[in-house]
């Protein structure tokens, strides 16, 4: 490939770095009892998938996610956490029922992670024998002006609907008496 | 030891989607205000769009497929968060609190 020295190092190291950006903004937008932390820690997870979706060969996409999830979806939290006082309340009830439902809830996700672990690292999963194309944003393009037309519609038509519907929902309660 | 360099694993991938909804079904069930839970929604939806990336790039015939897709779960949940948010304040102004506990109207 490159002559460059290391630099397949440097790409691993990059890449480790993406992955730990990822799992660290996971556990703070999981964690934190703060709610605009964890939209901090969501913009830190969606940072790092951005990287990882580069890695994926796929810069685009890299770029929505930046554009969409960090620029728009968290901006939009941010305005609702201003909106509404949203901390997480104090612990109210008995400690042993918080324990109670915090150790249910980790049970349950430690189990699906182990599953899905053992299910994508063990099974042998059969490799495309051709690839029909290059991946490219020309080609996402193409195929989402001809194959997927239909459905390039049906989502601008929901994204519409979603806009009247909140504007229709969030309005009430607003009007002058 | 494995001859392929650290990007070009795909197990990598889907043990961080795993990773990825688990941490996401944690805060669902942990977290007491309907934003929190919001939030934990995103992080199931980021596992599914990684994983489908990931079978995309390393598995799939078409590499435009699994772009397309991943590019529709994002609009998706542009839309959703569009209509969960709106609700929220609609519930905030109603009951002045965001906390599931106290949303119990419908309990019986």
């Amino acid at each position: 490939m490159t002559a460059f020295p290391a630099s397949q190092m440097i790409v691993s190291a990059i890449f480790v770095v993406c992955i730990a950006t990822t799992v660290v903004g996971a556990l703070i937008a999981a964690l934190t009892a703060r709610i605009i932390r964890s939209v901090c820690g969501l913009m830190i997870c969606c940072i790092g998938l951005a990287g990882l979706y580069y890695f994926l060969h796929s810069p685009f996409l890299a770029l929505m996610e930046i554009l969409i999830y960090v620029g728009a979806v968290c901006v939009t939290i941010v305005f609702a956490v201003m909106l509404a006082e949203t901390d997480e309340p104090v612990r109210e009830e008995k400690r042993w029922a918080t324990l109670l439902w915090g150790g249910f809830a980790l049970v349950i996700s430690v189990a699906i992670f182990w599953g899905l672990w053992h299910m994508g690292a063990q099974q042998d999963w059969t490799a495309p024998v051709t690839r029909v194309s290059d991946g490219s944003v020309s080609a996402i393009g193409k195929s989402l002006l001809t194959t997927y037309s239909m459905a390039f519609e049906l989502i601008s038509l929901a994204l519409l609907i979603a806009i009247i519907g909140a504007l229709a929902v969030a309005r009430t309660g607003r009007t002058k008496p | 030891m494995n001859p392929l360099p650290l990007p070009d694993r795909p197990d990598i991938y889907y043990i961080l989607a795993a990773f990825l909804l688990a941490t996401g079904i944690f805060g669902l069930l942990r977290r007491r205000t309907l934003i929190g839970m919001l939030i934990s929604g995103e992080l199931i939806f980021s596992a599914a769009s990684l994983n489908l990336m990931a079978f995309n790039r390393f598995r799939a015939p078409d590499p435009a497929v699994g772009q397309i897709f991943v590019l529709f779960i994002m609009g998706l949940a542009a839309a959703e968060i569009a209509i969960a948010l709106s609700i929220i304040i609609a519930v905030y102004r109603n009951y002045r609190s965001v906390k599931t506990r106290e949303l119990t109207e419908l309990n019986g």
